[in-house]
């Protein structure tokens, strides 16, 4: 209990700190809320839908590769932050046709569905855990949909260049018990998009690393097209690629159902 | 296989050479497949009659081959999936068909013309409102849990209105694969000399489905006229006989997110036309049927599910004062719980996996723990068993001498 009270008040006392400080580092600078708040909207949010086909290459230390395809489509879904994901699995050949779909809410836990077509059974998923790997990968399903802005509490440790860019250095650290104790993030000032993030455990040993790998512009939206997680621990690392990005495609709401979780719908999924 | 069947596989083969041979319409062909192997040992220490399998009571190996087509607009839509299955056991080749069918997709509909699986319901490997044919030798053996579920022979139009969906499934009847003596070893009060003659249902079977999302909820109304699935036996003193007597059936369900779970609750009404009084003690009798269940994550790569079920039997003093002598007595209410676990590890390429059902009102156990282990993307083995324990008389309990341990190979091409 003690530590965990620690924990929260340590950067919530940094930032009343950083705020009083007259004519401090930050004085110039937007607040860590609003960086974070920033880059998950530039991150999860960029235009009113998308599609993309996604490719992940999971590397075990050995070197062995398993590989998963989908399609992925994402719709904001109005006010609140409120979003709608499908997947679709194109390989491996034994989990093909199957299915997924999130109702992404930020105020309460998600709606999750699954679609099985061995036997055409659609199942609700329990989504209690957004920690918990997405499909054996080294992504949380937190990492694929995206988390509030106030799951954290946030402190801009400095300001930096890296590779080039102008970076904000944040720390974020959960605010309930999570996998992990504080992340550092190096965001990208012009476009908010964060090129690295590093995870830390309670004895503060580096666990996670993500890297965005390659950053372009798609139909003028900054997007990660080549991103990795490395497991430090396991030496076990996902590369994802995006490829066919299309934003602001006219995604229709009703196809985040179980219609189409079922029948999935063609001409989106290629 | 009869009218409807022969109809609706033609539309559907017919509608799949169409799509393969002209090129603008088939957009995507997609050829895949698997080898699998699997054999399971029996572990119950017993004597079996002349004529069953004692030792290994199955052992097959199969190819599934699969083929999926679709037009660009996707309005037109193909499977296939045959098993080429070489049965060591049983010592025979066959091929089976295990989906074979052809979509119509409109803006406001789906039409699905042959073979195809239908699930219904939100149990977990209980079933109320899924009515559908179901393969338990298959089950009882521990093949892949895909193959607890039959096709169906039927067309099936799926009307969506607004945002509810209303499904209609006429099919032909298909019975279930129930356990027989050349694999299990079980009590049967009838002669095993005598020959079995069982006729099938000439007529249709027709299912209905209305589901939407009711204030977060995953709500379904359903009704179905069809037939039992296992057969209604009497002995005469020539031969075994046996037919499949009515079965409608009325129920709902609702599923929906619940103290960070999933909660499940369904109930059905099982209306015995044939024996609405209840006292034909060949045919089984009307029934009432619930079920809640609750799901939930416990940690990041583990999942526990549990389940209470109760059938309750209408006219179960009929039923008691008819009952030949020779059959133990059902309780008028039979409960069951069950429980599922679910471990991962590896990166979920290691998976424990344990089901329980335990017969509270019969006082019988039937476990299912099993290991799968996935060497590649394409390569998984599967070790487990089926365990039958407690009182004989239970429906459980009754397997006892089945109990077994299996492993299936499975390489996905």
């Amino acid at each position: 209990m003690k530590l965990n009270i620690l924990r929260i008040s340590g950067p919530l006392l940094a930032l009343i700190a950083l705020t009083w400080m007259p004519g401090g580092a930050t004085a110039a600078e937007p607040d860590a809320r609003s960086i974070v708040a920033n880059s998950l909207q530039a991150f999860y949010y960029a235009a009113k839908d998308m599609r993309a086909r996604v490719t992940m290459r999971l590397i075990n230390a050995q070197g062995q590769e398993r590989k998963r395809e989908m399609t992925m489509l994402r719709k904001n879904s109005g006010e609140g932050g409120e979003q709608r994901y499908y997947i679709y699995f194109h390989t491996p050949s034994d989990v093909k046709g199957t299915t997924f779909m999130v109702w992404k809410y930020l105020q309460k836990e998600d709606d999750r569905w699954i679609f099985i077509p061995a036997i055409k059974l659609v199942r609700r998923i329990a989504a209690d855990d957004k920690r918990s790997s997405f499909v054996g990968s080294d992504f949380t399903h937190e990492d694929v949909s995206g988390r509030s802005v106030d799951d954290e509490t946030h402190s801009l440790l400095r300001t930096e260049e890296m590779a080039g860019r102008a970076v904000y250095v944040v720390e974020s650290k959960p605010k309930a018990q999570s996998d992990y104790a504080r992340r550092l993030s190096w965001i990208d000032q012009q476009h908010g998009l964060p090129l690295k993030e590093e995870y830390f455990d309670t004895r503060d040993e580096k666990v996670r690393v993500f890297t965005a790998d390659q950053v372009e512009q798609v139909d003028g939206h900054w997007t990660i097209t080549v991103r990795t997680m490395k497991n430090l621990q396991t030496g076990h690392r996902t590369q994802t690629r995006f490829t066919d990005i299309k934003y602001d495609v006219g995604l229709k709401q009703n196809l985040f159902s179980e219609r189409y979780l079922r029948n999935p719908p063609r001409k989106w999924i290629r | 296989m009869d009218t409807l069947g022969i109809i609706t596989l033609s539309i559907a083969t017919a509608a799949m050479v169409a799509g393969v041979k002209s090129e603008a319409v088939a957009e995507t062909l997609e050829l895949s497949g698997f080898v699998q192997a699997h054999v399971a040992t029996r572990t119950s220490d017993v004597d079996c009659p002349v004529g069953t399998e004692c030792d290994v009571p199955f052992n097959d190996q199969r190819v599934q081959l699969k083929a999926e087509a679709n037009n660009e607009a996707g309005s037109l839509a193909f499977l296939g999936k045959v098993d080429l299955i070489h049965d060591q056991v049983l010592e025979e080749n066959k091929a089976e068909v295990r989906e074979l069918y052809a979509d119509y997709n409109a803006d406001s509909f789906t039409v699905r013309g042959g073979r195809q699986i239908i699930t219904w319901g939100v149990g977990d490997l209980l079933f109320i409102n899924d009515i559908f044919p179901k393969d338990w030798v298959a089950f009882y053996s521990g093949l892949p849990m895909e193959y607890l579920k039959r096709g169906s022979d039927a067309a099936k139009l799926d009307l969506y209105l607004g945002s509810t969906t209303l499904e209609v499934v006429v099919s032909d009847f298909r019975a279930d694969r129930l356990p027989d003596s050349r694999q299990f070893v079980m009590a049967s009060p009838f002669s095993p000399s005598l020959p079995r003659n069982i006729d099938e249902p000439a007529g249709q079977e027709i299912a209905l489905k209305y589901s939407g999302n009711l204030g977060g909820w995953d709500s379904a109304v359903y009704a179905s006229r069809g037939y039992y699935r296992a057969p209604a036996l009497t002995e005469t003193a020539t031969e075994v006989h046996g037919s499949y007597a009515r079965l409608n059936t009325l129920g709902a369900s609702l599923s929906g997110a619940f103290a960070n779970g999933v909660l499940n609750l369904e109930a059905g009404y099982y209306d015995s036309e044939d024996d609405r009084s209840g006292d034909n003690p060949t045919i089984e009798n009307s029934q009432a049927r619930f079920l809640i269940g609750y799901s939930r994550q416990v940690g990041q790569e583990t999942q526990i599910g549990a389940q209470a079920y109760a059938e309750w039997m209408q006219d179960h003093n009929a039923y008691q004062r008819t009952l030949p002598s020779g059959f133990s007595p059902r309780d008028e209410v039979r409960t069951v719980a069950t429980l599922r676990f679910t471990q991962r590890y590896l990166h979920q390429t290691l998976t424990f996996n344990l089901f329980a059902f335990w017969g509270l009102s019969e006082d019988d156990t039937y476990i299912i723990p099993s290991a799968r282990y996935a060497f590649s993307d394409d390569l998984w083995a599967e070790l487990g068993a089926n365990i039958f324990s407690g009182s004989r008389s239970g429906m459980f309990g009754a397997m006892g001498d089945n109990d077994n341990v299996y492993l299936s190979v499975r390489y996905a091409f």
